[in-house]
């Protein structure tokens, strides 16, 4: 995020895409709401009417997918009807010609058309989109699991960038993480491509500083592999060994059945998490970690906030902390490490290493946590980025961006577009909400939602099982018919391991990024016909 | 900027502001029940009256705004004894069978088992020692010697699996329909209609489960024992109990929570006041997703596979199979024949450690998490 949640009860217009606040963020959604009840205007763009569409000024169901052609007719209103910020695009941006180039391809009726809204709305929600200063746009999941989510997201960025919302208070660019550190984990270099605090792995200079930090002769200068590359490495042959640390891959990868094939193919697979789970099953070591709560540390939240994490307990067993578990693999490699303690990793080694985590120490996030980039000791943090239009790289970069329809799109045989995400009461596979009381009961299945409409059309009622087929499985599962998602979509989770939708989810990629395409597949819904035989007679 | 006197204080003031954020500015204390910060105050309680010099009646500070010259008593004989009165009444209100102690002995023992029959109440109130009204009763000095307690007729509903709404204990306050309707907004409980309703013309903030979404908010807030959690009940008294301050474990808003610990057991969760970025706000994942910690499934050794099975091993050979293996296939194949994935839920130093061992003991950037999911 460039911005931060305190801002939100203070924005006076959000714009909302992609993003089911209520519940994935629940407690950001609390602040828009507030917002919202002091006189905020909230724009929501998402093919499912759900639930912060009832605090909203204006609805926009645009279609699964059609996000860049929908932003981009957007922006052709914004310059043909001279409502975008001049100032800041002229001093602040770069690349504006090209920009104009490519969305004067993209007039209202182009987009409309796309996104399956009417033209007035589209140029509705342009003109209300200029009409407030600074918006806040929020998006999640929706806008970058695409086969073009990074296109997606410098669309978005755009767009904030013509109507010269960056660099402000209550502005911004705000992707929610999903989940609690996921922004902590790329911070930490758990990438293939950057060390701690994103320093390029192909920069010598860089790998020179890490080589003296670390004590070692020569590291590895290119970028390695992404986790879908790996999996594929796995059934090739060209990676033979495969370390997974606390995800469950097994479910939360589309389509599970390939999945599965990649893990069994693996010649050597380590896993390291506080439970068994479909993915430890394929194992060939296992080894029990320490949970939350029986370790002290950092996790880093959306708004770049670095926040401590207490021990109240001992893990159970012989469970040991995740750290301590890889110091003693670097051990018996001959490296002795130093660090003894989560605490010492982060204060002698991580913000040493990485400058904008530099004067975030233990003793100074005792209390509340501080947002990187953070200099130095004395610095207190920041709370918005871009500030007074101070790119990182300088000028903010317009990058125009062609829409392209998902890789699978309806068509006779798979009529329905499958969109995928999480729902309140539980948290992906469930390992940890699936085990913590009462839970369960608020949720104990997964369901498949459909419209009303096509409920109707396959002759099935509410809490009756239905099945969903794709191209690469086919589950059964109760349909929750409800009004909140529209004609021609199923939408589901992917929480239980039995009617889970990465069973039918597409194996497509980001060609950059390798984010999946979660949100877009072809499905066919059907009625599950009891077995044949006479019919009891039943009032 | 405008003055008032407060307990023969001179103290300056910004217009728009309360007698009761004049006084919370300036340390000077007022008690109340029902005001929730961020929400807009109700004076439903009357517990934070004070004296106005000219004003025939006492006034309730929580919404009377703050006004030059004013003289504000705000201990004085006369508030205390219609405060005291306003707390006896709330008291008798209900079952709050932790006061019934005080009462003389002719009637102790017939009510105290009337109201331990009653369902929940075969313990103490599970706000013992962690209660407003409680605490002001001490400080004030309230006896139930003489009052009819009403602790039959309250309506009672446990039929969710995390709260329990046991009316019995319920003041009226009102604080969890701000919580909910203002705070959260969910809009789970409706607001009464018409003129400020209390017991006495049966009504209680019921729940309307088609909005609720458990988030638990509205208990934190309960001045008193009439919502709790049921994972919590009958787990621990508060003052066995130990608040250490952590991050929710679950989405990437990073909510600050108090984990209420006895004997290394977490026996409830809430939300950090005044801090970011959630004050002091949950949802149903943070509050009440604790638990797995606990669970008797947790992988408690390290674990080498056996034919079609897994058998446990001590930490040194499983670790040493591992660098052996690892060993091996980098020897044979390369440093980029072996990959990780790091873990998003975990701690950053967990993350760096890995990405560090990739680096710079196996060699290679085969490295990534779910970043992007
Ligand atoms: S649990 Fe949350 S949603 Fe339900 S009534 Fe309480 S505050 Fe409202
Ligand atoms: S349930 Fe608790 S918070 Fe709600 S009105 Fe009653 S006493 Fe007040
Ligand atoms: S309490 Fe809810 S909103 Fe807050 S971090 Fe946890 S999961 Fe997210």
């Amino acid at each position: 995020m460039t911005n931060s949640f305190s801002e939100f009860a203070k924005a006076k217009m959000f714009f909302v895409i992609g993003s089911n606040m209520t519940e994935a963020h629940p407690v950001a959604a609390t602040f828009v709401k507030n917002a919202v009840m002091k006189g905020a205007e909230l724009i929501v763009a998402d093919p499912r009417r759900h639930a912060l569409v009832d605090h909203a000024s204006l609805y926009v169901p645009i279609k699964v997918g059609s996000d860049i052609a929908f932003i981009n007719s957007l922006m052709h209103v914004l310059i043909t009807e001279d409502l975008y910020d001049k100032k800041f695009t002229n001093s602040c941006c770069v690349g504006f010609d090209e920009l104009k180039a490519k969305v004067m391809e993209y007039p209202p009726e182009r987009g409309a058309e796309i996104a399956g809204i009417s033209v007035d709305l589209l140029k509705e929600t342009a003109r209300r989109l200029a009409s407030v200063k600074p918006a806040m746009l929020c998006y999640t999941l929706g806008i970058t699991e695409h086969s073009c989510g990074k296109n997606n997201v410098m669309s978005v960025a755009n767009l904030q960038m013509l109507l010269g919302n960056m660099g402000v208070e209550c502005g911004g660019v705000n992707p929610l993480r999903g989940q609690n550190n996921v922004q902590g984990a790329c911070d930490m270099g758990a990438l293939p491509n950057v060390f701690p605090g994103y320093q390029k792995v192909v920069d010598p200079a860089s790998r020179a500083k890490f080589e003296k930090a670390w004590g070692v002769k020569k590291l590895p200068d290119k970028n390695g592999l992404m986790i879908p590359h790996m999996m594929e490495g796995l059934v090739d042959g060209s990676v033979k060994a495969f370390y997974i640390f606390g995800e469950n891959l097994a479910n939360t990868e589309p389509d599970i059945r390939h999945v599965e094939h990649c893990l069994e193919s693996a010649e050597f697979l380590v896993c390291q998490d506080i439970f068994p789970n479909e993915t430890t099953r394929f194992a060939h070591v296992i080894f029990p970690s320490a949970a939350w709560c029986e370790d002290d540390g950092t996790f880093t939240n959306s708004e770049r906030r670095v926040n401590r994490v207490r021990k109240i307990v001992e893990p159970p067993g012989q469970a040991k902390p995740n750290w301590w578990i890889m110091k003693q693999i670097a051990k018996r490699f001959g490296h002795d490490w130093k660090s003894d303690s989560a605490k010492e990793i982060w204060d002698d080694e991580v913000s040493v290493l990485a400058p904008s985590l530099s004067g975030i120490k233990y003793y100074r996030i005792e209390n509340d946590g501080l947002q990187w980039p953070c200099p130095n000791t004395e610095h207190g943090g920041t709370c918005f980025l871009h500030q007074d239009g101070q790119f990182s790289c300088g000028l903010g970069q317009f990058m125009p961006v062609d829409w392209t329809p998902p890789r699978e799109v309806p068509d006779a045989e798979y009529p329905m577009v499958l969109s995928t995400g999480r729902r309140l009461y539980h948290y992906h596979t469930r390992t940890q909400t699936g085990r913590s009381g009462g839970l369960n009961d608020l949720l104990g299945e997964e369901t498949a939602d459909i419209s009303p409409i096509d409920a109707e059309s396959i002759g099935v009622n509410h809490n009756e099982k239905i099945r969903v087929i794709s191209r690469r499985g086919s589950v059964e599962v109760k349909a929750n018919v409800t009004p909140r998602v529209p004609k021609g979509m199923v939408w589901m989770a992917f929480h239980f391991r039995e009617g889970n939708a990465n069973w039918l989810t597409n194996p497509v990629y980001d060609p950059e990024t390798l984010t999946a395409e979660y949100k877009a597949c072809s499905v066919r819904i059907e009625k599950i016909f009891k077995k044949k035989g006479r019919i009891p007679f039943s009032f | 900027m405008p003055e008032l006197e407060i307990n023969n204080r001179v103290v300056s003031f910004k217009k728009g502001q309360t007698i009761l954020e004049v006084a919370e500015k300036n340390g000077i204390n007022i008690p109340t029940l029902c005001y929730l910060a961020g929400a807009a105050p109700t004076g439903r309680c009357r517990i934070c009256l004070v004296q106005v010099e000219g004003s025939d009646r006492l006034l309730t500070a929580c919404d009377t705004p703050a006004g030059e010259g004013m003289k504000i008593l705000t201990d004085s004989p006369t508030v205390r004894n219609a405060r005291k009165t306003n707390i006896e009444m709330l008291i008798a209100s209900g079952a709050h069978n932790c006061l019934i102690m005080d009462q003389s002995s002719k009637n102790w023992t017939e009510n105290q088992s009337k109201i331990m029959g009653q369902p929940w109440h075969n313990i103490m109130c599970p706000s013992y020692g962690d209660c407003r009204l409680q605490d002001l009763a001490i400080e004030y000095g309230v006896r139930a010697d003489d009052l009819e307690l009403n602790y039959e007729g309250h309506p009672l509903d446990d039929a969710t699996p995390m709260i329990v709404r046991d009316f019995s204990r319920c003041i009226g306050c009102g604080r969890c329909i701000q919580a909910c309707n203002e705070i959260q907004v969910n809009r789970a409980i409706p607001e009464p209609y018409g003129p400020r309703k209390d017991h006495s013309q049966g009504w209680y903030p019921l729940v309307d489960y088609d909005y609720c979404t458990h988030c638990g908010q509205c208990v934190q807030v309960c001045p008193t024992g009439a919502l709790f959690e049921k994972k919590a009940f009958g787990k621990a008294a508060a003052n066995e109990i130990k608040k250490v301050r952590t991050t929710c474990p679950y989405c990437g808003v990073g909510c600050q929570l108090w984990l209420h610990v006895k004997d290394n057991k977490i026996i409830r969760v809430s939300g950090v006041e005044n801090a970011e970025p959630n004050h002091g706000r949950l949802c149903v994942k943070g509050r009440f997703g604790y638990d797995f910690i606990h669970s008797g499934e947790r992988l408690t050794s390290p674990l080498i596979r056996e034919k079609d099975g897994f058998r446990e091993a001590s930490w040194d050979e499983a670790l040493d199979l591992v660098a052996n293996r690892f060993k091996d296939i980098i020897k044979k194949h390369g440093p980029d024949a072996v990959a990780g994935v790091s873990c998003a839920r975990s701690i950053n130093e967990d993350s760096y450690q890995m990405q560090k061992l990739f680096r710079s003991v196996f060699g290679t950037n085969n490295i990534d998490h779910c970043a992007r999911t």
